[in-house]
């Protein structure tokens, strides 16, 4: 009866009141690490069970919204698209957008929707967000082979600067999971959030230079606009693979800080919350 | 001697009193908070140092303390029950010792990797299939990947369903769906193991086949925090209890002696609720029952394993000529320990007591329920599951070992006496 199991580690686990900020504890993350595949794995699969288009829907509704964007804004608003066909250029930009506003979305909810969990099983909570951010990745694989058919239609082959491309994925990511992570904390406490995010991501689709271009804004102000990471994403998105315009330097360096100093300050707010999510989800 | 694998000091918990008030904070609420929390803290902190315990941090109304200092070691290899009433803290205080939530004061160190099972099949999807389930099932539960192919034949057969294995589970019935739940929180390796009351779930069959991978568990020298409502499953698993009552520790020690005292303390609660409601127009009633001059503090209560008399009282609204009284005593797994019937009984209007003189009851500590009937010409007029329920709460006098606990409770004496053939060789 006295013998230890031989696989016992010698860890004491020390389970106390924490105060103030709390470390990001970022080992225990990565021994879950699993567990967030397991997570994206399982909102990709469930996803489009039971319907009938399937994944079908991943292109629906960026594909739609273009065709929108492409009737008012192209044609009837005579909005300019730097001298590139207006769907292509609308399209372009919506592909990472759908990238970014799904997994806000989902990250945002995903602390609520996963309450069951939450309440009854010890995992660091980080590894829920994380997982519902990483489950738009799909959707956006299945749509941007739709861009690549587009571009040939259109005769357009992707720029040298396309290996750059990924990092502008990531720079999507790592908003969408800045902002969800600050949203999923405050939805376990506020319920308003839930109400909110559709309002957010729809003001953040036109404060985002998709349907038109951000040439129209004043070249000593463009910088600006980077304030905004989904700009930068945008616009590397269409200088990668559309060639268009020159690489945006300084607005993409503004993207990138505004971008860590979310996802930095997010996953603190986070850590901070997470004590008292179980008591309040 | 073994070493210590879990200590607790000063555990303790507050929450806020009404969910909906803690869920819908107010912006404004907490901005307030956000404000004047770090002057209290700041405050309590300052009592820390003055030599005040942490416990007496703003002690206001409108939170209660499901969990109030509360203190216990246990030993690497112990199995240990945890009883007490629903909101005595026990689910609190395993959620903390899983670290679901934190605690408000105190600390607990534990050593070895902790395994919590508080609710089975958290995080099944029903549109996933059996095995998709089992890997996601598993990695919630903290497995690796490879360990949980490892183990999986093993899983699946422990749980009976393996010809539905690649079925979406919605497609499942509940006891399907309780067995391949269990299986696999049922092949998790921790070194402590956390159980809350999931074995009330399934058939009879797969619940024995639960309490014995529970057993097995124990014998492999890993701990066991146990909560149950099931007296008797805790008396058969655990060798030592705590009772905690209203956040407190109220009881640490042998199983035994835990246990008998928290079934006493549960029946002077119940003593209140004894007394039926009497209705005017039904042609009998049985209103109450109680042990005459109980030796113990409650009348539900038995404390001697020798004479006793009990009694009932009933109420009649017209004769009865040919009356049949039935007695009978059911244990707490609804088995029939005993029953007795009086024919031809003659009963006039009024109230009535019925003194029943028995040489005694020799039934092992527990609960027990009496069942009274009486029928008059074939119609049943009355049938009634007293309550409260009887407590047995008797020294035990059979084998040591919970695991020998059977129906009876009977002393025994042993002579051994060398047979004279032999002596006089």
């Amino acid at each position: 009866m006295s013998a230890a199991p031989p696989h016992a580690p010698a860890t004491t686990l020390l389970i106390r009141p924490s105060r103030g900020l709390s470390a990001l504890n970022l080992r225990d993350l990565w021994h879950y690490r699993e567990l967030a595949f397991f997570l994206m794995w399982r909102d990709i699969s469930v996803r489009y069970k039971q319907t009938v288009l399937g994944a079908a829907w991943a292109i629906i509704q960026p594909f739609m919204t273009m065709v929108v964007f492409s009737v008012f804004f192209g044609r009837l608003g005579k909005i300019p698209s730097d001298g590139l066909p207006y769907p292509l250029f609308a399209f372009c930009a919506l592909i990472p957008w759908q990238l970014f506003s799904n997994s806000l979305s989902e990250a945002g909810n995903s602390l609520v929707a996963n309450q069951a969990l939450v309440t009854k099983v010890y995992f660091p909570r980080l590894v829920i967000p994380i997982g519902a951010t990483l489950a738009g990745l799909l959707d956006f694989a299945i749509a941007f082979v739709v861009l690549l058919a587009m571009m040939a239609y259109y005769g357009h082959a992707p720029t040298a600067a396309v290996w750059t491309l990924p990092l502008f994925v990531l720079l999507a990511i790592v908003t969408a999971l800045g902002v969800g992570l600050w949203l999923s904390a405050l939805n376990v406490q506020y319920r308003d959030v839930r109400y909110t995010i559709p309002f957010l991501t729809q003001f953040w689709l036109f404060a985002t230079p998709i349907a038109y271009p951000s040439s129209l804004v004043p070249e000593r102000w463009r910088a600006l606009l980077g304030l905004n990471p989904m700009a930068g994403v945008v616009e590397g998105f269409r200088w990668a693979l559309l060639g268009s315009g020159h690489a945006p330097q300084a607005l993409l360096a503004v993207s990138v800080l505004v971008s860590v100093a979310v996802l930095v300050s997010g996953l603190f707010h986070f850590r901070r919350m997470e004590r008292t999510f179980a008591d309040t989800v | 001697m073994s070493g210590v694998a879990l200590r607790a000091r000063g555990l303790s918990k507050r929450y806020r009193i009404g969910a909906s008030q803690a869920r819908y904070k107010t912006f404004r609420e907490s901005l307030t908070e956000a404000v004047t929390a770090p002057v209290q803290r700041a405050a309590a902190a300052l009592a820390g140092a003055m030599g005040r315990g942490p416990r007496r941090v703003a002690e206001d109304e409108a939170h209660v303390w499901a969990l109030a200092d509360v203190s216990f070691t246990i030993a690497e290899g112990e199995v240990v029950g945890i009883v007490g009433r629903n909101g005595a803290g026990k689910s609190t205080l395993l959620k903390i010792l899983s670290r679901i939530t934190e605690p408000t004061a105190g600390e607990a160190a534990i050593l070895g990797r902790v395994g919590s099972l508080l609710e089975v099949g958290t995080g099944f999807h029903p549109e996933l299939t059996g095995r998709e389930n089992i890997f996601l099932n598993g990695a919630i539960l903290g497995m690796r990947h490879r360990e949980i192919r490892r183990k999986f034949d093993e899983i699946v057969a422990f749980s009976e369903v393996e010809k539905f294995i690649d079925t979406p589970m919605k497609h499942y019935s509940t006891g399907m769906y309780m067995r391949l739940a269990f299986s696999v929180a049922a092949h998790l390796e921790p070194d402590i193991l956390l159980v809350d009351e999931v074995l009330a779930v399934g058939d009879a069959a797969f619940q024995k086949k639960c309490l014995g991978k529970m057993g097995d568990v124990a014998r492999e020298g890993r701990t066991v925090l146990f909560v149950s409502h099931q007296m008797n499953t805790i008396r058969k698993l655990c060798g030592r209890c705590l009772w905690l009552d209203g956040g407190k520790l109220r009881m640490d020690g042998p199983t035994v002696h835990v246990v008998s005292g928290y079934e006493a303390g549960l029946a002077t609660v119940a003593a209140d609720d004894a007394r039926r409601i009497e209705g005017g127009n039904l042609p009998a009633q049985f209103l109450a029952w109680d042990i005459v001059e109980p030796r113990g503090d409650a009348p539900n209560v038995v404390t001697t394993t020798g004479p006793l008399t009990l009694r009932t009282t009933l109420r009649v609204s017209r004769p009865i000529r040919r009356g049949v009284h039935g007695i009978a005593l059911y244990n707490s797994e609804n088995q029939l320990m005993w029953a007795w019937a009086k024919y031809d009984l003659t009963l006039e209007p009024g109230r009535h007591e019925l003194l029943y003189a028995l040489p005694g009851l020799p039934l092992r500590p527990g609960v027990y329920w009496w069942h009274v009937s009486l029928s008059d010409e074939g119609t049943m007029l009355d049938l009634w599951h007293c309550v409260p329920e009887m407590i047995i709460a008797t020294e035990p006098l059979g084998h040591p070992r919970d695991e020998w606990t059977g129906v009876l409770n009977v002393g025994c004496t042993l002579e051994v006496r060398r047979e004279a053939r032999e002596a006089g060789r």
